[in-house]
């Protein structure tokens, strides 16, 4: 399939609602937890088996972004968002039909399997596109797409609530609520496919042939073999380790933290500071990538690690003896975690060029996967261990506040020793024009 | 919006007229912009219970 190329006259103002109408969508994996009661119940699982469809999905979201990156890159935004709104779709569908038949291990197939990889391939599927449309401000235009895979949440949580009330939490109500989201989704996806474009490319003055593209090109499987790659995976990793450690746990931390003060923080307050963080992450995402096009990529990366640390460190010192020090840290280390998510792809282009960048950003997101499972098991473990040992409050936290910074120190390391890419990995410009223009 | 941001990056300009594409925009932006607004709405209503519950 060709990539869809813009007419005379496109006005690269209609990407970024194409890439938003994706990755609104397919933010809806992080409002997964509003199933796990209703499903626990009308099937009778435990809390671990409810998760299994998401973290599977997370999983494929990985694994389908790292190995279909090149696919991506080689058949346009336009096939990518066809495949994801197939999938992410048919997900939904399938579990509709686990879910009435009571079979789950179709919902974990559907949603995890199948919808994973719609999961992934829908959120490289607009990057490399929107950075060749924005080439003046990469880091706003993919900060953009980004945000919505935040704001996909936000819609999906209290959507996807009213819908269960409405239907019914029985495994009939669950299954007509996916069979909505299914229909609904496929549909506002369906915005994207019809509506991205992918630039002209250029040709030279003389005889029309395409022109190469400006400055330094890296193939996808020459980047993997660069130190950069791997600097910038650890720097990726790290960052989002760090945040993902705080967001996973955030209702019952805050709740923990100041249990034993003399003010508690209750269940509802608990729900406050969690749609806030959600509200940090979205807006770090388009705020802090935006003022990468101003300060560099380097620079916000060390504000990211940098300041992020010290903020860690704040909590630990003040403890539980502010509530306010503790909620405006958190919130800072929420929008440095989605402005890493977001910044990244640009990061990519300034190192490796725009040739094959969504395909690098696919394999740079195997660092997502391994943070999602290590920010967890680190809180988790820490704080359960301490519990055995007898502690309570913010003494549950302490431990793993002191890894975070550790963590936050050795990405901002990873980053301070990141440095253009030697020549030698440089694509030759004959073979790229030829790549480009085909 | 300016005009140079309604061309592609390579300038390649049209031959022809080019046709008015305000109202696609605007109706691009309405079909993402709305349901965010919604979960802003949604979210303001919860985290205005971190400071009230």
């Amino acid at each position: 399939m060709s990539p869809p190329v813009a007419p005379p006259g496109w006005s690269r103002w209609l990407v970024p609602p194409a890439a938003l109408s994706v990755h609104l969508s397919i933010g809806q994996a992080y409002a997964w937890s509003v199933f796990k009661p209703s499903l626990e119940s009308a099937l009778d699982l435990s809390g671990t088996q409810s998760a299994l469809p998401f973290q599977l999905g997370i999983v494929m979201l990985g694994l389908s972004a790292a190995f279909g990156g090149t696919l991506v890159e080689r058949n346009g935004p336009r096939w990518a968002m066809t495949v994801a709104l197939i999938c992410f779709s048919s997900g939904f569908l399938l579990s509709a039909l686990g879910a009435a038949t009571e079979q789950y291990w179709l919902i974990v197939f559907g949603y995890g399997f199948v919808g994973g990889i719609g999961l992934g391939i829908g959120y490289i599927s607009p990057v490399s596109t929107l950075i060749k449309w924005f080439p003046d401000r990469p880091g706003m235009a993919t900060g953009i797409a980004i945000m919505g895979f935040g704001g996909g949440a936000l819609i999906a949580s209290p959507w996807s609530a009213q819908m269960l009330e409405s239907f019914g939490s029985d495994s009939s109500g669950i299954a007509l609520a996916f069979l909505v989201h299914g229909l609904t989704y496929a549909v506002f996806m369906s915005l994207g496919v019809f509506l991205v474009r992918v630039p002209r490319p250029a040709k030279t003055a003389a005889d029309g042939t395409p022109a190469p593209l400006e400055g330094v090109q890296v193939s996808a499987s020459s980047a993997v073999r660069t130190p950069q790659f791997w600097l910038l995976w650890i720097v990726l990793c790290m960052n989002v380790t760090a945040g993902i450690g705080i967001l996973e746990k955030a209702a019952p931390m805050i709740t923990d933290f100041f249990a034993d003060t003399s003010t508690p923080v209750s269940v509802s307050a608990a729900a406050g500071f969690v749609a806030l963080l959600s509200a940090a992450n979205m807006a770090g995402r388009i705020g802090w990538s935006s003022t990468s096009d101003l300060i560099g990529r380097k620079n916000i990366y060390r504000v990211y690690l940098g300041v992020g640390a010290l903020m860690y460190a704040l909590i630990a010192w003040v403890g539980d003896s502010s509530k306010p020090v503790f909620i405006i840290a958190a919130l800072v280390i929420l929008s440095f975690y989605g402005g890493g998510f977001a910044t990244v792809p640009a990061y990519l282009k300034d190192l490796f060029g725009t040739y094959q960048v969504g395909a690098i950003h696919g394999r740079l997101l195997t660092a997502w996967s391994t943070a999602g499972v290590l920010g967890p098991l680190i809180v988790n473990w820490i704080a359960d261990r301490q519990e055995e040992a007898g502690k309570s409050g913010a003494s549950l936290y302490g431990l793993s506040l002191v890894i975070m910074i550790g963590l936050l120190v050795v990405g901002f390391i990873a980053n301070e020793l990141v440095r253009p890419v030697d020549a030698r990995h440089h694509v030759p410009a004959q073979k790229e024009a030829a790549d480009v223009h085909e | 919006m300016s005009t140079s941001d309604s061309s592609p990056p390579d300038g390649a300009a049209a031959d022809g007229p080019v046709p008015d594409r305000r109202p696609l925009i605007v109706f691009a932006w309405v079909w993402v912009g709305a349901p965010l607004a919604y979960g802003l709405y949604e979210l303001v209503q919860k985290a205005t219970q971190l400071f009230t519950g």
